[in-house]
Protein backbone atom coordinates (compact mmCIF):
# COMPACT_ATOMS: atom_id res chain seq x y z
CA UNK A 1 0.00 0.00 0.00
CA UNK A 2 2.02 3.12 -1.62
CA UNK A 3 -0.90 4.46 -2.80
CA UNK A 4 -2.29 8.15 -1.87
CA UNK A 5 -5.28 9.25 -3.43
CA UNK A 6 -4.85 12.48 -5.95
CA UNK A 7 -7.74 14.33 -3.84
CA UNK A 8 -5.82 14.25 -0.21
CA UNK A 9 -2.68 16.35 -2.24
CA UNK A 10 -5.26 18.15 -3.38
CA UNK A 11 -6.90 19.24 0.15
CA UNK A 12 -3.77 19.36 1.14
CA UNK A 13 -2.81 22.35 -1.34
CA UNK A 14 -6.33 23.80 -1.04
CA UNK A 15 -5.67 24.60 2.82
CA UNK A 16 -2.52 26.06 2.19
CA UNK A 17 -3.94 28.29 -0.27
CA UNK A 18 -7.18 29.39 1.50
CA UNK A 19 -4.77 29.91 5.04
CA UNK A 20 -2.49 32.08 2.33
CA UNK A 21 -5.37 33.87 1.49
CA UNK A 22 -6.65 34.64 5.04
CA UNK A 23 -2.78 35.94 6.05
CA UNK A 24 -3.49 38.43 3.13
CA UNK A 25 -6.60 39.43 3.97
CA UNK A 26 -5.82 39.82 7.78
CA UNK A 27 -2.37 41.11 7.83
CA UNK A 28 -1.00 44.92 7.65
CA UNK A 29 2.77 43.82 7.76
CA UNK A 30 3.12 44.02 4.23
CA UNK A 31 6.06 41.85 5.00
CA UNK A 32 4.06 39.40 6.39
CA UNK A 33 1.85 39.71 3.00
CA UNK A 34 4.52 39.06 0.76
CA UNK A 35 4.68 35.89 2.88
CA UNK A 36 0.84 34.68 2.50
CA UNK A 37 1.65 34.78 -1.53
CA UNK A 38 4.24 32.59 -1.28
CA UNK A 39 2.20 30.49 0.70
CA UNK A 40 -0.01 30.75 -2.22
CA UNK A 41 2.67 30.37 -5.13
CA UNK A 42 3.60 27.22 -3.14
CA UNK A 43 0.21 25.79 -2.34
CA UNK A 44 0.00 26.16 -6.35
CA UNK A 45 3.28 24.14 -7.22
CA UNK A 46 1.53 21.32 -5.45
CA UNK A 47 -1.02 20.99 -7.32
CA UNK A 48 1.13 21.30 -10.66
CA UNK A 49 3.54 18.25 -9.23
CA UNK A 50 0.46 16.07 -8.26
CA UNK A 51 -1.13 16.78 -11.41
CA UNK A 52 1.78 15.93 -13.80
CA UNK A 53 3.35 12.68 -11.18
CA UNK A 54 -0.57 11.61 -11.35
CA UNK A 55 -1.61 11.96 -14.83
CA UNK A 56 1.25 11.96 -17.05
CA UNK A 57 4.19 10.28 -14.88
CA UNK A 58 6.42 9.82 -18.06
CA UNK A 59 6.32 13.57 -19.03
CA UNK A 60 7.79 16.40 -17.11
CA UNK A 61 5.82 19.49 -17.99
CA UNK A 62 4.07 20.17 -14.44
CA UNK A 63 7.88 20.07 -13.32
CA UNK A 64 8.93 22.96 -15.67
CA UNK A 65 6.03 24.92 -14.63
CA UNK A 66 6.93 25.06 -11.00
CA UNK A 67 10.46 25.49 -11.69
CA UNK A 68 9.57 28.24 -13.77
CA UNK A 69 7.24 29.64 -10.60
CA UNK A 70 9.88 29.10 -7.91
CA UNK A 71 12.21 31.36 -10.54
CA UNK A 72 9.59 34.25 -11.36
CA UNK A 73 8.79 34.02 -7.50
CA UNK A 74 12.00 34.80 -6.42
CA UNK A 75 12.38 37.52 -8.40
CA UNK A 76 9.40 39.02 -7.35
CA UNK A 77 9.87 38.68 -3.50
CA UNK A 78 13.63 41.07 -4.50
CA UNK A 79 11.51 43.34 -6.25
CA UNK A 80 8.57 43.93 -3.93
CA UNK A 81 11.06 43.70 -1.01
CA UNK A 82 12.79 46.88 -3.02
CA UNK A 83 9.73 48.61 -3.24
CA UNK A 84 8.52 47.93 0.74
CA UNK A 85 12.41 48.96 1.98
CA UNK A 86 11.65 52.35 -0.52
CA UNK A 87 8.14 53.10 1.52
CA UNK A 88 9.80 52.36 4.64
CA UNK A 89 12.34 54.98 4.08
CA UNK A 90 9.33 57.49 2.98
CA UNK A 91 6.98 56.13 5.78
CA UNK A 92 8.61 55.15 8.44
CA UNK A 93 6.41 52.19 8.67
CA UNK A 94 5.26 49.22 7.04
CA UNK A 95 1.90 49.24 7.70
CA UNK A 96 0.00 48.63 4.49
CA UNK A 97 -2.56 51.54 5.54
CA UNK A 98 -0.07 54.29 6.03
CA UNK A 99 0.50 54.03 2.26
CA UNK A 100 -2.42 55.67 1.58
CA UNK A 101 -1.24 59.01 -0.09
CA UNK A 102 -3.38 58.58 -3.72
CA UNK A 103 -5.90 57.07 -1.87
CA UNK A 104 -9.37 58.70 -3.28
CA UNK B 1 -1.17 1.75 6.58
CA UNK B 2 2.23 2.21 4.69
CA UNK B 3 5.47 4.11 5.61
CA UNK B 4 4.46 6.63 2.50
CA UNK B 5 0.78 7.32 3.73
CA UNK B 6 2.30 7.76 7.22
CA UNK B 7 4.68 10.16 5.47
CA UNK B 8 2.25 11.72 3.40
CA UNK B 9 -0.17 12.63 6.97
CA UNK B 10 2.97 13.68 8.55
CA UNK B 11 3.84 15.96 5.76
CA UNK B 12 0.59 17.35 5.45
CA UNK B 13 -0.42 17.65 9.15
CA UNK B 14 3.33 20.03 9.49
CA UNK B 15 2.31 21.90 6.80
CA UNK B 16 -0.73 23.33 7.45
CA UNK B 17 0.05 23.45 10.98
CA UNK B 18 3.17 25.97 9.95
CA UNK B 19 0.90 27.58 7.60
CA UNK B 20 -1.44 28.43 10.30
CA UNK B 21 1.30 29.67 12.60
CA UNK B 22 2.92 32.07 10.01
CA UNK B 23 -0.33 33.86 9.46
CA UNK B 24 -1.20 34.28 12.93
CA UNK B 25 1.66 34.58 15.07
CA UNK B 26 2.35 37.91 16.15
CA UNK B 27 6.10 38.27 16.02
CA UNK B 28 6.95 38.05 12.11
CA UNK B 29 10.53 36.65 12.99
CA UNK B 30 8.41 33.85 13.75
CA UNK B 31 6.53 33.86 10.97
CA UNK B 32 9.33 33.66 8.56
CA UNK B 33 10.67 30.97 10.86
CA UNK B 34 7.54 28.65 10.55
CA UNK B 35 7.22 29.54 6.55
CA UNK B 36 10.91 27.38 6.62
CA UNK B 37 8.92 24.75 8.14
CA UNK B 38 6.18 24.88 5.62
CA UNK B 39 8.74 24.98 2.76
CA UNK B 40 10.58 21.95 4.45
CA UNK B 41 7.36 19.93 4.31
CA UNK B 42 6.64 20.71 0.96
CA UNK B 43 9.92 19.89 -0.24
CA UNK B 44 8.92 16.11 1.43
CA UNK B 45 5.74 15.96 -0.72
CA UNK B 46 7.75 16.69 -3.79
CA UNK B 47 10.28 14.33 -3.00
CA UNK B 48 7.01 11.71 -2.47
CA UNK B 49 5.38 12.99 -5.57
CA UNK B 50 8.87 11.92 -7.65
CA UNK B 51 9.79 15.49 -7.94
CA UNK B 52 13.45 15.24 -6.18
CA UNK B 53 15.45 17.90 -8.08
CA UNK B 54 12.01 20.63 -7.64
CA UNK B 55 12.73 19.51 -3.76
CA UNK B 56 16.07 20.46 -3.90
CA UNK B 57 15.71 24.02 -5.33
CA UNK B 58 12.65 24.74 -3.41
CA UNK B 59 14.25 24.01 -0.40
CA UNK B 60 17.78 26.04 -1.64
CA UNK B 61 15.86 29.09 -3.32
CA UNK B 62 12.97 29.67 -0.79
CA UNK B 63 14.08 28.39 2.47
CA UNK B 64 17.73 28.67 1.78
CA UNK B 65 17.62 32.43 -0.11
CA UNK B 66 13.95 33.90 -0.38
CA UNK B 67 13.52 33.63 3.61
CA UNK B 68 17.10 34.60 4.00
CA UNK B 69 16.39 37.96 2.28
CA UNK B 70 13.03 38.19 4.49
CA UNK B 71 15.00 37.94 7.72
CA UNK B 72 17.75 40.55 6.74
CA UNK B 73 14.94 42.91 5.74
CA UNK B 74 13.15 42.48 9.68
CA UNK B 75 16.60 42.58 10.93
CA UNK B 76 17.31 46.10 9.31
CA UNK B 77 13.68 47.19 9.67
CA UNK B 78 14.02 46.26 13.09
CA UNK B 79 10.43 45.01 13.46
CA UNK B 80 9.00 42.65 16.06
CA UNK B 81 5.75 42.05 18.40
CA UNK B 82 5.73 45.31 19.43
CA UNK B 83 5.80 47.06 15.94
CA UNK B 84 3.48 44.69 14.58
CA UNK B 85 -0.02 46.24 13.17
CA UNK B 86 -3.10 44.81 13.92
CA UNK B 87 -6.13 44.73 12.15
CA UNK B 88 -9.71 44.77 14.44
CA UNK B 89 -11.60 41.95 15.19
CA UNK B 90 -13.66 41.83 12.74
CA UNK B 91 -11.86 42.15 10.04
CA UNK B 92 -10.24 38.69 11.17
CA UNK B 93 -13.63 37.24 11.42
CA UNK B 94 -14.60 38.63 8.01
CA UNK B 95 -11.09 36.93 6.75
CA UNK B 96 -12.05 34.03 8.31
CA UNK B 97 -15.05 33.76 7.02
CA UNK B 98 -14.46 34.91 3.29
CA UNK B 99 -11.25 32.39 2.90
CA UNK B 100 -13.42 29.25 4.76
CA UNK B 101 -16.71 30.20 2.47
CA UNK B 102 -14.38 29.82 -0.43
CA UNK B 103 -12.46 26.90 0.87
CA UNK B 104 -15.63 24.86 1.57
CA UNK B 105 -16.75 25.65 -2.55
CA UNK B 106 -13.66 24.00 -3.55
CA UNK B 107 -13.31 21.47 -1.15
CA UNK B 108 -16.89 20.55 -2.09
CA UNK B 109 -16.32 20.18 -5.54
CA UNK B 110 -13.26 18.18 -5.29
CA UNK B 111 -15.17 15.83 -3.36
CA UNK B 112 -17.76 15.91 -6.16
CA UNK B 113 -15.12 15.42 -9.15
CA UNK B 114 -14.54 11.76 -10.16
CA UNK B 115 -10.89 11.34 -8.92
CA UNK B 116 -11.01 9.33 -6.76
CA UNK B 117 -9.77 6.61 -9.26
CA UNK B 118 -6.68 8.44 -9.59
CA UNK B 119 -3.98 6.30 -7.73
CA UNK B 120 0.24 6.03 -8.41
CA UNK B 121 2.55 5.07 -6.81
CA UNK B 122 4.48 7.35 -4.64
CA UNK B 123 8.62 7.50 -4.72
CA UNK B 124 9.07 5.21 -6.91
CA UNK B 125 10.25 7.13 -10.37
CA UNK B 126 13.50 8.38 -11.16
CA UNK B 127 11.98 10.76 -13.76
CA UNK B 128 12.58 14.27 -11.74
CA UNK B 129 16.25 13.16 -11.28
CA UNK B 130 18.45 15.74 -12.55
CA UNK B 131 19.51 13.86 -15.92
CA UNK B 132 15.96 13.50 -17.12
CA UNK B 133 15.15 16.89 -16.19
CA UNK B 134 18.07 18.79 -17.92
CA UNK B 135 17.75 16.39 -21.18
CA UNK B 136 14.10 18.66 -21.60
CA UNK B 137 15.21 21.84 -20.41
CA UNK B 138 17.86 22.08 -22.87
CA UNK B 139 15.37 20.81 -25.22
CA UNK B 140 12.16 22.01 -25.14
CA UNK B 141 12.24 24.31 -22.83
CA UNK B 142 15.45 26.00 -24.31
CA UNK B 143 13.65 29.56 -24.51
CA UNK B 144 11.71 29.61 -21.55
CA UNK B 145 15.02 29.07 -20.13
CA UNK B 146 16.98 31.81 -21.76
CA UNK B 147 13.53 34.37 -20.97
CA UNK B 148 13.72 33.35 -17.71
CA UNK B 149 17.90 34.75 -17.34
CA UNK B 150 16.17 38.10 -19.24
CA UNK B 151 13.76 38.13 -16.29
CA UNK B 152 16.18 37.67 -13.88
CA UNK B 153 18.71 40.69 -15.25
CA UNK B 154 15.72 43.08 -15.25
CA UNK B 155 14.43 42.28 -11.79
CA UNK B 156 17.77 42.74 -10.35
CA UNK B 157 18.57 46.16 -12.66
CA UNK B 158 15.22 47.12 -11.08
CA UNK B 159 15.63 46.31 -7.74
CA UNK B 160 18.77 48.48 -8.07
CA UNK B 161 16.93 51.37 -9.11
CA UNK B 162 13.85 51.16 -7.13
CA UNK B 163 15.89 50.13 -3.34
CA UNK B 164 18.82 53.46 -4.24
CA UNK B 165 18.66 55.81 -2.12
CA UNK B 166 17.97 59.20 -3.51
CA UNK B 167 20.93 61.46 -2.39
CA UNK B 168 19.59 64.78 -2.81
CA UNK B 169 16.39 66.41 -4.00
CA UNK B 170 18.25 68.05 -6.92
CA UNK B 171 19.26 63.97 -8.33
CA UNK B 172 15.91 63.15 -7.59
CA UNK B 173 14.17 65.78 -9.65
CA UNK B 174 16.36 65.34 -11.99
CA UNK B 175 15.92 61.56 -12.51
CA UNK B 176 12.05 62.05 -12.56
CA UNK B 177 12.34 64.35 -15.26
CA UNK B 178 14.54 61.68 -17.29
CA UNK B 179 12.28 59.05 -16.67
CA UNK B 180 14.37 57.36 -14.42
Amino acid sequence: MNQIPLSHILFVSTALFFIGMYGLFTRRNMITMLMAVELILNSVNINFIAFNKYLYPEKLEGVFFSLFIIAIAAAEAAVAIAIIINLYRNLHSIDVEAADEMKF
Amino acid sequence: MGTTQLLFWFLSILAILGAILVVTSKNPVHSVLWLIVVFVAISGHYILLDAQFLAIVNLIVYAGAIMVLFLFVFMLMNLNADTEPQKNRWLKIAGVVTGGALLLVLVAALKKADLKAQMAEMGKGDIGLIHNLGLVLFKDYVVPFEISSVLFLSAMVGVVVIGKKAEEDKTTLGSQKYGG
